[in-house]
């Protein structure tokens, strides 16, 4: 493991091997927009170690994606604007950095995967060109030891025929086969963090299962740390060793995989579970979460969950709960989470 | 796992031999539907004609344009003198060729300078948004405001004593003719930059340069490529209303325009033909630039086939 660090030093100095992988300390995301602040993401922490896998879950605008893109350094901005925090990698500051050597952690150091392949691939070059550029811009290499290791790479995300398909561009592909691509981008500097935004989303259930179990493999085998952003608990629920989940911008709870499909610490996790479809609860009503989750550029006082709670008290209204530790290993944003966590 | 390896595997087993299907994309789609068009392949031809002709006027005439001799001033046509001679006993039809170069300079050059130009400021203003698009945008209104022949005018009316030169037309018009070249891809930019595979490549590292002109421009300017020939053409035709003012290069250089200039009033006393023949050369380049132009806007256009 430190060996793999010390190889990559000529991109970041100063790393430090003891420290997390990546350690998000309280990042904080601001769009600017027509109607005022948008605070994306609202004091967002968590950290991933080697070889593990983290699921970032949460619904629609609760600030995941941001997040990843904050990682990456990749937010268009103007509008987006990081307002505060840190992203440390190996005990670095990715948010400190100048420009041109953040640029060079990216794909080296940390790697991401879009959700819809098809439009993350450019159409006008061949998927070959793709990935060889990777290997022609960042290491130098000739064209054609670029395009034997990128055959390679087609190989290890397990494309069939990959020899022939080099050749092809993107609208050629299946859906699945382009998110392989796409992967195989991800991985192709050897980075230690992956970051997959809703690498499944856009493919359907049986492919679905082909693209985790793949990523789970190459992260085992390289002992990568994962992170995997995605709406969907079911997803991740085989895939992950801890959960964050995400409303509004904040992390409101952190568990283990296991702990938090068994007892919820937060009643958003709580409703979020009841409303998976499951085999036990066919021929009835499924349950929903009523409302919306707030808009951003007008978050309530207190917990921005709190109007959607069925827990609600007066205080949720007025203070926002921190996310405090409730068991060992796991945290909630709650001011009810013991009676949450007991209240099977 | 053993039932999700059983996924992997199937989805990866051996497929049928795929028939060597040939690679499409935008271009080579466009290349297929515009060969197939008799306007395409008439007005390519007329320019590649052109082309030569301008390239080597030797072979296509053996007569020297400057050899005049007063004594055959207003010969008619002939086998070895096709267009006959003007009033200074010049062989006409030579002529005609050799003032081909100019015209054909000042339109690939100037295009080749406009097209490279107008990219780099547009792609920067497209590309960074902000101050730069104001600064980009507003002095793109500035040059816009003036007619571009209008302007180059006034250039060449200061510049005049440059000489015999094509460059100070060629300068002149591009000056003016950047803008709209710029405004395009300006515009393609704006919208490439927040695609998913911008994000994506810069997800992996590439440099602000390389995301601009590797991964934005060859998807952002099938706009800007069907302006080209009609920029070639316009620029034919404004070297053309130059040297028919009197403003573009001076003799002993011919160019049509000046050609034209210098025989509109042989018409009436019974000369047509040194008006008709570089007039014709002249429509047949910019109508040929012209065609083709609108042929690749529409074979570039998927909703149009």
């Amino acid at each position: 493991m430190t060996a793999k660090v010390s190889v990559k030093s000529n991109v970041l100095d100063g790393l430090d091997p003891t420290a997390p992988l990546l350690e998000v300390d309280n990042l904080q995301v601001e769009f600017h927009t027509r109607d005022g602040v948008a605070k994306a993401v609202n004091g967002a922490s968590f950290s991933v170690e080697r070889s593990e896998t983290l699921a970032v879950v949460g619904e629609s605008g609760c600030g995941k994606s941001v997040t990843s893109q904050a990682i990456m350094g990749i937010l268009e901005s103007p509008p987006a604007k990081v307002a505060g925090g840190r992203v440390l990698f190996h005990g670095v500051d990715l948010l400190t950095l100048p420009k041109d050597t953040r640029r060079r952690t990216r794909a080296n150091h940390v790697a991401m995967v879009f959700q819809d392949a098809l439009s993350a691939l450019n159409p006008v070059w061949t998927v070959g060109f793709q990935l060889s550029e990777l290997f022609r811009q960042h290491r130098g290499m000739s064209k054609k030891d670029a395009m034997k290791r990128s055959l390679e790479l087609l190989d290890l995300v397990k494309i069939p025929a990959a020899a022939q398909r080099i050749k092809e561009y993107p609208h050629q592909f299946s859906g699945g086969m382009r998110q392989r691509v796409m992967i195989a981008m991800a991985l192709a500097l050897d980075p230690d963090l992956l970051i997959a935004d809703e690498p499944t989303t856009a493919l359907d259930v049986t492919v679905q299962a082909q693209i985790m179990r793949l990523l789970k493999e190459i992260q085992v085998e390289r002992q990568m740390g994962l992170i995997l952003i995605t709406h969907d608990l079911g997803v991740v629920a085989d895939v992950a060793d801890k959960i964050s989940v995400m409303y509004a911008g904040r992390i409101v709870e952190q568990a283990e995989v296991h702990e938090i499909f068994a007892r919820p610490a937060h009643p958003y996790t709580k409703a979020l579970l009841k409303s998976i479809p499951r085999l036990d609860t066919k021929g009835q009503r499924l349950e929903i979460i009523k409302g919306l989750p707030p808009v951003l550029t007008n978050i309530p006082p207190g917990c921005a969950f709190a109007p959607r709670c069925t827990y609600v008290q007066d205080i949720c209204r007025s203070q926002v709960p921190p996310l405090t530790v409730v068991a060992s290993g796991r945290a909630s944003a709650c001011h009810f989470a013991s009676e949450v966590i007991n209240d099977v | 796992m053993s039932d999700t390896t059983e996924l992997i595997r199937e989805s990866t087993a051996p497929i049928a031999p795929r028939k060597p299907e040939k690679n499409r994309n935008l271009w080579s789609d466009a290349f297929h539907e515009l060969r197939k068009r008799p306007v395409v392949i008439a007005s390519s031809l007329i320019i590649v004609v052109l082309i030569f002709i301008a390239a080597f006027p030797g072979l296509f005439t053996s007569e020297d344009p400057e050899d005049c001799r007063l004594e055959r001033f207003y010969g008619a046509p002939s086998g070895g003198h096709w267009f006959g001679f003007d009033q200074f006993g010049c062989d006409y039809f030579s002529m005609t060729m050799y003032g081909a170069r100019p015209s054909i300079v000042v339109g690939l050059v100037g295009t080749t300078l406009i097209v490279i130009f107008g990219s780099v400021l547009g792609a920067v203003a497209g590309y960074y948004g902000g101050i730069w698009d104001t600064l980009v945008s507003r002095v793109i209104d500035v040059f816009n405001a003036i007619p571009f022949v209008l302007g180059a005018i006034l250039i060449l009316a200061i510049w005049r004593s440059a000489g015999d030169t094509v460059w100070p037309t060629i300068l002149a018009l591009s000056v003016f003719g950047w803008p709209f070249t710029a405004r395009i891809l300006r515009a393609s930019f704006i919208e490439a930059r927040n695609l998913d595979y911008v994000h994506a490549a810069r997800s992996l590292g590439a440099s602000d340069g390389r995301l601009m002109f590797r991964h934005i421009f060859p998807n952002a300017m099938a706009p800007m490529m069907s302006g080209v020939p009609l920029t070639i053409g316009a620029l034919i035709e404004a070297e053309a209303t130059l040297s028919f003012l009197g403003l573009g290069l001076k003799p002993p250089t011919v160019t049509w325009g000046s050609m034209i200039s210098n025989n509109v009033d042989k018409v009436l006393s019974g000369h047509p033909l040194l008006l008709i023949a570089p007039a014709l050369f002249l429509l047949a380049a910019t109508m040929s630039f012209a065609l083709l132009g609108d042929a690749i806007r529409d074979a570039l256009d998927p909703k149009l086939r």
